[in-house]
């Protein structure tokens, strides 16, 4: 069973912290989300941490996100949870197409490498201070972000009979 | 055996080189250990004893490419595996050949994307396509059946 009172003390904890800091708090279906400024995610992600009263010691998951054409055209949600107190939180930092750079929480949660490396093959957010940030994905030499909106879905047309010998013709077979 | 009844009451077999080469290479066809998606699930099936593609001289998958001659490209090949699969294809001793098992492999399938390469004969030259989504045991080893078919009729010219 979750403990949605954990939550709510949490986001109190927070409000209280970093009261500049925190944007917004919204709850759908019992899940709650907090919006922080981009620049504090790392420092949030450390007091959620370390805070014994708090004690968010695992990032279930990390993932960026496409609003587009919304502006802020990005956000990178951060699912923490707390093994002792049973308690999900959602973290949430929007992020501008111009400048997609979020500080990275690796030196917080190390599980987060990957996660990020994931966020910036995908949907090309970079994790500023990151220790390696290669694509994860996608081969080395792959340009263009694929889960981003606006990135093409297919690049090749289905075949029928109509036009099968038109698209025959441009296909790039392997000669031995 | 039925090959007493060719051996005569000489004892003796006579046959073109060709034909010769080319039963040899039809019943002794090494199949290389590569699997990529769901399709290698029902090569692995054709392998085992229920329909035991051995019969045909099959008789073990080698997990490395300098010891097969047939290249089974069981699913999807994605744009990052694709440098992958050739440099196995280039490994392969000659002669060799390419099975593009289902219809990822053949096609691309149901993965019109960025991510698939859309055929894989954009990346290795394939002699048998075989169809379906995954194709049953039965229907790749009728897709040997048919690349043994064309290993008989290749000519001594063409040899390599």
């Amino acid at each position: 069973m979750l403990n949605p009172e954990h939550v709510k003390k949490t986001v109190a904890a927070l409000q209280e912290k970093f009261p500049e800091t925190v944007q917004e708090v919204s709850e759908f279906r019992g899940e709650t989300t907090v919006t922080v400024a981009k620049a504090a995610i790392a420092e949030v992600c450390r007091f959620l941490r370390d805070d014994a009263a708090l004690d968010y010691n695992v990032l279930t998951d990390l993932a960026a996100v496409d609003y587009s054409p919304e502006e802020p055209r990005f956000a990178v949600s951060y699912i923490l949870f707390s093994m002792s107190k049973a308690a999900r939180l959602r973290l949430k930092v929007l992020v501008p197409e111009e400048d997609p750079e979020v500080p990275t929480v690796t030196p917080v949660y190390i599980n987060a490498d990957w996660y990020e490396r994931e966020a910036w093959d995908m949907m090309g957010i970079k994790f500023a201070g990151h220790p390696d940030l290669r694509r994860l994905l996608m081969p080395a030499d792959w340009e263009g972000h694929p889960h981003r909106k606006d990135y093409p879905l297919g690049y090749e047309e289905v075949q029928f009979s109509f036009n099968w010998r038109e698209i025959d013709a441009k296909k790039p077979y392997a000669k031995e | 055996m039925g090959l007493e009844q060719k051996l005569g009451n000489m004892g003796v077999v006579t046959m073109t080189l060709e034909q010769a080469v080319n039963w040899g290479r039809t019943n002794a066809m090494w199949p290389m250990l590569f699997g990529l998606a769901c399709c290698a699930m029902e090569m692995i099936a054709a392998q085992s004893s229920n329909y035991d593609v051995s019969r045909f001289g099959m008789e073990l998958m080698r997990a490395s490419p300098r010891q097969s001659d047939l290249m089974i490209v069981a699913g999807r090949v994605t744009r990052k595996m694709a440098p992958v699969l050739r440099r196995l294809y280039d490994q392969m001793p000659d002669p060799k050949w390419v099975v593009a098992m289902g219809d990822c492999a053949s096609s691309g399938g149901i993965f019109n994307n960025y991510a698939i390469v859309q055929g894989v004969d954009e990346v290795v030259p394939v002699d048998v396509y075989v169809s379906g989504c995954p194709p049953r045991p039965e229907n790749l080893i009728y897709g040997i059946m048919k690349l043994h078919e064309k290993v008989r009729q290749e000519k001594i010219t063409k040899w390599k």
